[in-house]
């Protein structure tokens, strides 16, 4: 049994609040609650749909209240947050290399933001009926 | 050090699913659905009850159902369970339980919904 006693660095539950750095890394794993909360009320969406015309009638009047705008808005801006800081990391979860040559980062990062225009185009235009 | 087998590989890689998916599917979907069809913008009958009940009844819709609502869902409790361990929570087998079984009956929840349509 060893009887030293080391000190360790105390560490509070606000650690992250002191540096910009870390602040943004909560925020950034802050957007999850914002993106599981939008599942939800996709599943409240699907469970309306499931019960008849009438709740799903009743949903969809209801994405209007101020309070559904609200929370949209705030999804949305989480989501974009979520995305742009997912793709910022694809250089290093998608290490490719050509010819012995690594991909260059911007590549890699403007061919995710290629493919995220063009699936929120068919999206957009998709759900919104105009096909 | 324990050789127990990890359960990381199976979850990071929903979460990484789910983060893909998120990130490329959820601003437009949340665009649509949230704020161009409140705003009265969109096709007069694109979120009408027969439109999307023929468009859940068709096996590529529950795919869609079922991509949009489990993955990212499996991504945000994965984030959130790590979160609450930045945020000092203990507990952390209570909270890996809540955390990834809400992912799973909120996956289950959307099977079943689909099957019944």
């Amino acid at each position: 049994m060893s009887k030293r006693k080391p000190y360790t660095r105390p560490m509070g539950p606000t650690w992250w609040a002191s540096h910009p750095y870390y602040r943004f890394y909560m925020l950034r794993e802050g957007t999850s609650v914002f993106v599981a909360l939008y599942g939800l009320a996709l599943l409240c969406a699907l469970f309306a749909l499931v019960k008849g015309e009438g709740a799903w009638n009743a949903y969809v009047a209801a994405m209007s209240s101020p309070l559904a705008i609200v929370f949209h808005l705030v999804c949305l801006a989480m989501a974009s947050l979520h995305a742009v800081t997912w793709f910022s990391l694809t250089p290093k979860t998608m290490d490719i290399w050509i010819k012995g040559k690594p991909l260059p980062e911007k590549l890699i990062v403007g061919a995710h933001y290629g493919g995220f225009v063009v699936a929120s185009l068919v999206i957009i235009v998709a759900i919104g009926g105009w096909l | 050090m324990s050789f127990q087998r990890s359960h990381e590989p199976i979850v990071w890689s929903l979460f990484g699913g789910g983060g893909v998916v998120a990130a490329f599917l959820l601003p437009a979907l949340i665009l649509v659905t949230g704020l161009l069809a409140p705003a009265g913008l969109l096709d007069g009958d694109a979120l009408s009850y027969a439109r999307v009940l023929a468009f859940s009844q068709h096996w590529l819709g529950k795919l869609c159902w079922l991509t949009v609502i489990a993955l990212p869902m499996w991504h945000a409790m994965h984030r959130v369970y790590h979160g609450l361990h930045d945020l000092k929570v203990g507990a952390r087998g209570l909270f890996f339980v809540l955390c990834y079984g809400f992912a799973l009956v909120v996956t289950i929840a959307t099977g079943t919904l689909l099957l019944a349509i």
